[in-house]
């Protein structure tokens, strides 16, 4: 779907960007992931033209991102940032028409499926009318990602799109935002530099330092076939719960429920155990699960 | 003039001359923001792009913020000559900076992340502009707005000085013929004005633009400034221009005289004396007021008219002291008086042409002169006390405030301050009578006829007698305000109207009465 080539990107004397070539299929989720200042948001921002490589290439479903108007380009590829980039003269409703008005889109249909994204995201109606200052930090990141999936864009650039939020809201909101169909089906890239969130929303990620790629590829591969010495001290120090976060349920104990991370296992057992007169007679508890899971790992 | 009247009573008297004035006011005020807007606006767009730029253009807007008003006024004259044109200009240059700066900080304070979402979702250059920074910008831009609107309605007061009406008219006649009435029938409105349309803009600064269209914007522009060119003074035509100071204008041994005593019908327009000269010189003006002294006449080739039928006193210019000085240093009396009998009228046009076009300092002027009288002594460096001497805004005065400083200091043991350059008549007077100065030198028809303000039968009685007039002043200084006269220097520096000497000589104009009678044929 996507398809980047040999990237460079130079400010001035320093090399932001350096050589970097990713592909992204079609609804899969790559992350791009480093400390701050490695090059991420530029390599991002190629991708919509909102920077020009000094030199590379960047293909959208096989054909050259060069060959369209730039305008034309950004309004089918959805956009979401940091500090959600909502604009503050304009009510909720007027800020998530903005693209379907440029796409000269029908006020009905706009309405409809402002209503529909409203319903998904679980956003009260009644702060249509509201400006975003009178708006909490969730409440706009979800306008924010609502304005950007108004068109339903089949691509969708994120950077750092829960940056801005504190830790419970980020860690619900993620969560919340895993699920939701309308991302699920979609071609996206993430930016980040919270390794835990990588691991829980990348299909696949791309640890990035000083504008280089260090490893690409599934969570998987970069915590148990490391690249190098850096993706793995990179990842050292939150490793169990990274490792628990990436390996599937059903990997531990073939026949159990599918898609369903150990961490996310663990985390419904300790709740569970919580109020014990709730739990199913045949359960599997926290020891049987960690037994399994070392057993894997050293298989 | 009536002294009892009430503000109200001239007020309604003016009512016609007030309006014109306002409505002038208005005109000048709108038409030069207006211009400052389209250019300003997009200057502050372009150098919030170009960074760069933007150093060297607020630079140069600064610097025109800081050019007196005047000066810009009289630099413009030679291009523009007088009138709505210069003026407009010269306004125009003010409101340039406010809108400029204001446009480029508002620009610049636009959240980037906002401008870097719009990018994002596909917005053109344009769009941004217009949906996204220019409303965000708004109320800033406004900002700027108001203030250069404040600033030109401050600064179009100045337009009278150079014909282009506004109520300047009102303010500096008042100011020069000595009458509160007048000054607050211009500085009233004046300032009612700024505060209405400060607060008209400020409602617009409250509105929340979703986006500037830029066709709703230039429509009402263009009808404002329309009908502005409506309420400007009417263009100058005709076949002869008179230009006369606003004090001449309201004074009856001026304009009103000449208009009931001549029946003198001609086209006028109000302007300062700062330019009045070079503007006949130009040909802008055919018919000025002047003084019979003013250097400027030698030097612009002007020639008096023959005032045959009397209608301007005599103003023999003489010291005018408070009598407490005199009883505190009773020997400044023969000090003073010894100028007396040493200038007459040609003399003293000549010294000043030496300091208006030769451009020698007063100081020098008068230290020569003295010299050659035989008048100058050293000083005595004493340490009696200190004599203030005040002079108004015009070469002569200045020129004869030095020469009483030299005798000052070489015939007592006074030292001297000297207050020069008080704006008019009125200003210097009250500056004398509250005790801020101990003298200056007055001429017996300003005392007589602004600063006394006798009824008509008195004016009538004196009429053409230079020794009554100085008799009245001395006696009614004297018990009005415990002031007193000393003897006159000797020179006659009386108003009289002026024209270019070939047109005159081609036309046979000789006295007020020929004017009179060449225009009536006309
Ligand atoms: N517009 C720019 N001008 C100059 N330097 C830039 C610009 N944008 C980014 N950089 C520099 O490029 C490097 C990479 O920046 P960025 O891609 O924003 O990093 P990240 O998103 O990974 O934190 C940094 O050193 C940053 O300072
Ligand atoms: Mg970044």
């Amino acid at each position: 779907m996507i398809k980047a080539a040999h990237l460079v990107k130079k400010f001035g004397s320093s090399t932001a960007v350096n050589s970097i070539s990713f592909d992204v299929k079609e609804g899969e989720n790559l992350i791009l992931l480093g400390t701050s200042g490695c090059g991420k948001t530029t390599t991002l921002r190629m991708v919509n033209r909102l920077t020009e490589p000094d030199s590379g290439t960047i293909f959208l479903n096989g054909t050259d991102i060069r060959s369209q108007q730039p305008e034309t380009l950004r309004r089918g590829i959805g956009y979401v940032l940091q500090n959600h980039g909502l604009f503050p003269h304009y009510t909720v409703a007027e800020n998530i028409a903005i693209v379907p008005r440029l796409l000269k889109w029908e006020s009905s249909k706009t309405g409809k499926r402002a209503d529909e994204l409203f319903e998904k995201l679980n956003l009260d109606p009644a702060i249509k009318d509201k400006y975003p200052a009178a708006l909490s930090g969730g409440q706009q990141q979800r306008v924010g990602l609502a304005r950007s999936l108004m068109v339903n864009p089949p691509v969708l650039l994120m950077d750092e799109p829960f940056g801005a939020l504190d830790n419970l809201t980020r860690i619900s909101i993620r969560k919340e935002f895993r699920v939701l169909d309308e991302l699920v089906k979609k071609t996206i890239i993430m930016v980040t530099h919270d390794v835990q969130e990588a691991f829980e929303m990348g299909d696949r990620i791309c640890l990035m330092d000083k504008g280089e790629i260090m490893q690409i590829g599934t969570p998987e591969d970069l915590l148990f076939r490391p690249a190098n010495n850096f993706v793995a001290n990179f990842l050292d120090e939150q490793r169990l719960q990274l490792e628990l976060k990436s390996v599937l349920l059903e990997e531990i104990l073939p026949g159990s429920a599918k898609n369903i991370s150990v961490w996310d296992q663990m985390e419904s057992l300790l709740q569970v155990n919580a109020y014990p007169d709730d739990a199913p007679g045949d359960a599997l508890t926290i020891e049987s699960l960690m037994a399994a899971f070392s057993k894997y790992k050293k298989r | 003039m009536d002294q009892t009247q009430t503000f109200w009573q001239f007020v309604n008297q003016q009512s016609d001359k007030l309006w014109n004035q306002t409505w002038a006011h208005i005109g000048l005020t709108m038409i030069s923001l207006i211009l400052a807007i389209i250019i300003a606006v997009p200057v502050g767009i372009l150098i919030a792009r170009k960074q760069k730029l933007s150093g060297i253009v607020l630079g140069i807007a600064g610097v025109l913020q800081t050019i007196p008003s005047i000066a810009l006024l009289g630099v413009m004259i030679p291009f523009l000559g007088i009138g709505p044109k210069p003026a407009i200009l010269a306004l125009f240059l003010y409101a340039l900076l406010p809108v400029i700066r204001n446009t480029y900080t508002g620009i610049m304070e636009v959240n980037p992340a906002v401008v870097d979402a719009a990018k994002g979702m596909g917005m053109s250059k344009w769009q941004i502009l217009t949906k996204v920074e220019l409303p965000l910008a708004f109320p800033v831009l406004m900002a700027g707005i108001r203030t250069a609107t404040v600033i030109n309605v401050g600064v179009a007061t100045l337009a009278a000085y150079i014909a282009a009406g506004g109520l300047g008219e009102f303010i500096f006649g008042g100011i020069a013929l000595n009458n509160s009435n007048m000054i607050l029938a211009g500085a009233i409105p004046a300032a009612l004005l700024a505060i209405i349309l400060d607060f008209l803009l400020s409602l617009v600064q409250k509105i929340n633009l979703k986006s500037i269209r830029v066709s709703w914007l230039i429509l009402p522009f263009v009808f404002i400034s329309m009908s502005s060119f409506y309420l400007l003074p009417t263009q100058i035509g005709g076949r002869m221009l008179g230009g006369f100071t606003p004090e001449f204008m309201g004074r009856e041994d001026g304009y009103l005289g000449l208009k009931s005593v001549y029946r003198l019908g001609i086209e006028t327009v109000v302007i300062s004396d700062a330019v009045m000269y070079k503007a006949a010189f130009e040909h802008k003006l055919d018919v000025i007021s002047g003084y019979s002294t003013d250097g400027r006449l030698k030097a612009y080739d002007l020639i008096t008219l023959k005032d045959d039928k009397g209608i301007f006193p005599p103003y023999y210019a003489a010291p005018v002291i408070r009598n407490e000085v005199l009883t505190k240093y009773p020997e400044l009396e023969a000090v003073l008086n010894q100028l007396s009998g040493s200038i007459n009228d040609s003399i003293m046009t000549a010294l000043n042409y030496k300091v208006d076009q030769l451009k020698q300092s007063p100081e020098q002027v008068a230290m020569d002169f003295m010299v050659s009288k035989h008048l100058y002594k050293p000083s005595k460096n004493g340490t009696k006390g200190t004599v203030r001497i005040g002079s108004k805004i015009f070469g002569e005065q200045y020129i004869l405030a030095q020469m009483y400083k030299i005798l000052i200091l070489g015939n007592t043991d006074l030292t001297v301050l000297t207050k020069t350059g008080l704006g008019g008549t009125k200003i210097c007077f009250d500056a004398l009578t509250n005790n801020q100065i101990d003298f200056y030198p007055e001429y017996t028809g300003t005392g007589f006829l602004v600063l006394l303000k006798p009824d008509k039968k008195t004016i009538k009685q004196l009429e053409g007698n230079t020794d009554g007039v100085y008799q009245y002043v001395s006696q009614a200084f004297n018990k009005q305000f415990n002031i007193k006269w000393l003897k006159p220097i000797g020179f006659n520096n009386s108003y009289a109207l002026m024209m270019r000497k070939e047109q005159a000589q081609s036309l046979h104009i000789e006295s007020i009465t020929d004017l009179t009678n060449h225009l009536k044929h006309k």
